[in-house]
Parts: structure tokens; sequence; C-alpha cells
């Protein structure tokens, strides 16, 4: 047995979340006394797939096929099954990426695996083989076990980090046979806004809500971001208004994060809210009604104006960067 | 045009989650039950692609007969027909594999289910019931049109978005922007008793997850008020206290 950890290419890089999931699985190879092995599908240079040894990878089979160069899932899952088939691998480990989502459920059924989603810590092999996992859109955890032998787990960005694992990579070439069948759905066109850091996995978020009053008035917020590094995001409210896109809602029915420092501006905090974002390790809530309930959740709050607060902030940020 | 889309019950958006029996069960003691809101974002998608004659909408739940009036919700809401298939849902594994088994031999052009339920959060059964069919499947679609025997979607990816095109069958997961929410009106609500909620049985399978307990987040501390007039103070305290910038 052995663990096999997918590797998410986008535009032949390797993100954060990536190597995350890299030092994650090599964790969990290390409670298994086994060895770690990446697999990865697309045009991925050599130097990049070495960057996986650092991590502790000490296989890598690159899956370079024409036809596999975008993401088709129905194909991703065929060629990642036949993998861990290959390698005797009996955990499969993913990246619960907005593509990790698609692939995990096709690659569980393929092996008749139970899987664990939104996994947010190392699981509990004390006997059985326990995995925590977010519930209840955040507002709890479900600690479940997988009962079957082979085993998928889909890992939260930023629950584990990034740890170094210094291994040498050796990179194998990998092909699968691939059914016409599982080519059915066809790219024409990817959109990414590349001067915007992406929501999922940022580290940093700025966030704000109704209090803002109006669209024309998201500048100051983009520039707090802009400044921090950080990701902007918004209220259901703001969202539902049209005045920020569905991509940037978080809460219960958008978008569940867990950046290490979430900033709300102008947002109350009602219960939905809360729980896309009550596991972010720091939160600074700034709004005017010092009975918001987001300050009971809050690590530090300002009662204040969001619009004579936010100024003060950028003035304060820049000046802290010299 | 036959569509059909899968919707849990759910706790409504507002509810305050408790467990009991020491933490390894949910307190259902007064929770509200909704149609899952994403299923139902699936649902009016489907209505719309459907209406005015150009096909017909089914419904799917796997549950108990306790989930029944919220069938009848997404009945009112416009579907023309419900299957229930009676068996508790054990977890996305089984529900996937009983929608699976149901839609095998029935003719759907299409499967909508919504982008995840809220209470398991999994968005599993899309993708599972797609591998048990052996169609393309698509998860959080943006958007979703159909021409024909071809449909073109938008999905979500980190940071952007992805246009794709699939041709046959398929099942796709839909998030905000696939459509408006309908909400029910007073001659839906109506038609709705008298519409067919057939209920089958399930098949068996073997078990692959187990949920052994709930744990909730552990509380915070006291927050820490800044006062207005030291705002710049703060980003003091986010690099050397908390240390995350």
């Amino acid at each position: 047995m052995s663990v096999l950890v997918y590797v998410e290419q986008a535009e032949g890089k390797f993100k954060k979340s990536v190597f995350e999931a890299v030092s994650y699985a090599k964790a969990i190879a290390d409670q298994q006394s086994t060895n770690l092995t990446a697999i990865s599908i697309g045009d991925v240079a050599d130097s990049e797939l070495k960057e996986l040894g650092k991590y502790g990878a000490s296989k890598v089979l690159n899956v370079s096929a024409d036809q596999l160069k975008t993401f088709v899932n129905q194909a991703y899952a065929s060629v990642i099954a036949a993998a861990a088939e290959k390698e005797g691998a009996d955990i499969v480990v993913l990246s619960n990426s907005f593509s990790g989502k698609g692939l995990a459920p096709r690659i569980a059924v393929k092996l008749k695996a139970g899987l664990a989603d939104g996994a947010v810590e190392l699981p509990n092999t004390d006997g059985k083989f326990s995995v925590k996992k977010t519930a209840f859109s955040g507002k709890a955890f479900a600690i479940t076990e997988l009962t079957s032998a082979n085993k998928v787990i889909a890992l939260n960005p930023n629950a584990f980090g990034v740890k170094e694992n210094a291994t040498d990579a050796a990179i194998e070439a990998f092909t699968a046979d691939v059914k016409q069948s599982d080519l059915g759905t066809v790219i024409k066109e990817i959109v990414r806004a590349t001067d915007k850091v992406s929501l999922p996995d940022a580290e940093l978020v700025v966030s704000a809500g109704r209090g803002l009053k109006g669209p024309e008035n998201w500048g100051m917020i983009e520039e707090l971001a802009g400044l921090l590094g950080a990701a902007t995001a918004c209220s259901k409210p703001v969202s539902d208004a049209d005045w920020r896109p569905h991509s940037e809602h978080v809460g219960q029915t958008g978008i569940a994060i867990s950046p290490n420092l979430y900033i709300a501006i102008g947002i109350s905090g009602a219960i939905q809210h809360l729980a896309g974002v009550s596991s972010s390790k720091v939160i600074v809530v700034i709004n005017k009604d010092p009975e918001a309930p987001f300050f009971k959740v809050a690590d530090y709050g300002i009662v204040g104006d969001a619009f004579e607060v936010v100024p003060k902030l950028i003035e304060a940020l820049k000046a802290h960067k010299g | 045009m036959k569509i059909l889309v899968c919707i849990s019950n759910v706790p409504d958006t507002t509810t305050k989650i408790t467990f009991t029996n020491d933490n390894t069960e949910f307190n259902t003691s007064g929770v509200q039950y909704i149609v899952n809101p994403y299923d139902e974002i699936a649902l009016s998608r489907a209505i719309e692609l459907t209406e005015g004659g150009k096909g017909t909408v089914t419904v799917i739940n796997v549950g108990e007969a306790g989930n029944d009036p919220t069938i009848r919700k997404a009945l009112a809401i416009g579907a023309d027909d419900a299957v229930r298939v009676n068996a508790a849902p054990r977890d996305a594994y089984f529900v996937a594999k009983q929608i699976a088994e149901y839609a095998k031999d029935k003719d759907f052009n299409i499967i909508l289910t919504g982008r995840e339920s809220i209470d398991y959060n999994g968005n599993q059964v899309a993708a599972m019931v797609g591998e048990f069919l052996d169609i393309p499947s698509i998860s959080i679609i943006k958007k979703l049109d159909v021409d024909g025997d071809t449909a073109t979607i938008e999905r979500e990816i980190e940071g952007g978005k992805e246009v794709l095109t699939v041709s046959g069958k398929f099942i796709a997961s839909c998030a905000e922007g696939v459509a408006e929410p309908k909400i029910p009106n007073m001659r839906g609500i109506m038609s709705a008793r008298t519409k067919p909620l057939v209920v089958v049985d399930a098949v068996a399978i073997e078990e692959v997850t187990k949920v052994t307990k709930y744990e909730t987040p552990a509380p915070r501390g006291t927050v820490k008020l800044i006062p207005a007039d030291q705002t710049e103070s703060l980003i003091g305290l986010l690099h050397s206290e908390a240390k995350v910038i």
C-alpha cells in the first residue's frame, strides 16, 4: 500500500494549496509507514515537478497526453484511479478546490472508497481511520470514519499548512487508457483574473457588506486588499444586489473560507455569514454598530464608521510597509 | 427534454446547530426543514428550460416519509412529479447510488443537483451519480444554456471561470448565478397536493463512511476593541501580536 496525491496545475504551475496537499499526504504516508507518490496531469516542466520533492513526494507520475492538457473531469478521474491501482495506493489525497470537488467523488466511486471532503486535520488512525471535516457550512465538524479499504481525502485550503520534507522526487512518465466517452466535455474558454488573489485559497481576505452603502464605494476595499495582497469578498445582500459578483459571496450559501486573516467591514455578522468564515484564524470586525453580532466572534474590533476607519487603515498600512 | 433534479431536505439556514447523545447525533428538535437552497437554484433552472411544453421536471429525494413536505414544496415551485427513495440517507455514496439506480433506465437528458447540501457540504452526489451512470459531471456551475443536444456551461475555477460544452446526457451541480430561485405561488401550492409523488425502495449498498461524532468550533476569546481614533494601531497588532501580516 502507498499514498497517492493528485497535484493540480494551473498554467504549468502548482499553487500553495497543492504543496499543502502534498505536505498533508506525506504526513499520512508517514503515519502508514509508506511512501508518497504524486500524479500531475497536463503540461508541467520537470523543474516544477521536482518542487514536489521538497514536501515529501518520492515519486512523481507525469501525465502529458495531448487530450488531457486541459481539465476533463471524467478522464482525469480515470487516470488518477488507474494510477492508484498501479501504485497499489489505498489512500488518495487531493485539494478540495473547484476541480478537486469534481474529481474526488468520481475517484471514490471508481475505487469503491469512502470520501472525506473538506478535511481539516490529519486522520486519526488509532484503530480506525477517521477524518475531521467541516459540516453544516462551518457551523460544526463531523468526525467521519472511512470504513472502506480504499480512502479518498480532499483537504481544505489553509487547513494544514505547507511543511517542508526534502525528498528527491523521481519523475516517471505515466499513461493510462482514456475511453472516448471520458472526453465528453470540451473547454471553450478559460478566463482568469491574473491581477486578483483567488478567494477560496487566499491567506488574507478583506470583505465588506451593506454598510458600504453602494458598489461605488468599493474602491477603498480594493485598495486595502491590494496593499495587503488579500482577496476581496462580500456578504450575501451585497452579491444579491449585484454590487459584487456571486463568486465573492462568502457564507452559508456562498463559499466557506478559512484564511489566516478575515477583515469584515460593514457586515453585521448574521449566523449564515458567520458559518462561512468562522474557521478563519484571526477575525477583524469594523462596524459602527457596537451591538453587531460579529463582534462576539472577532479577535479585534473597531467600532466606527467604515468611511473613516478604512482610509486610516490604508494610510497606516502604507506607513507600515514604508 | 426530461430533467431530473435531486433535492435534499436540510435545516433552515438560520438554524443553530447542536448535537445530542454525546455529540453523535444532530439535534433535530425545533429545527425547520427546507429544500436545500442550491437545489432550489437547480430546480428553478430546470423549470425555466422546460417551460412552455418543452419538457418535464422530476424531483428525486432520498429520505424517509418526514421529507414529504419538502418534496411537496419542490412540486409547488413547479416540478411536474416527484420520487422519494424510501431510506435514511446514510452518506453521499449511498444517496448517489440510489439516484443512479432510479435514473439508469429513465432516459433523463439532464440531471441537476445543488452545488452542495448545506448540512454535510459534500458536493459529492453529482459527480458520484455521473460516475455510477458513466456520464459527464460538471461541478459548481454558474450558468447553463441548452441548445438541442448541446449544453454550454460556465463553471467556477480559482480566480476565474471556465466555459465548456457537453453533448448528450450529463449531470451538473448548480451554484448561484444559474437561476434566480423561484417562489411558489398559490396555484403551485394548490396543485402540488395532487401531483404524483412515487415512493420506491432503496437498493442495498456497502457502507464506506460513518460519522462517529460531531464537534462545534472552539469558542473564541473576547474581542480586543481598538478605539476608532487609534485605528492605525491595528496594523501593528496584526503584524506583531497576531502575526498574520
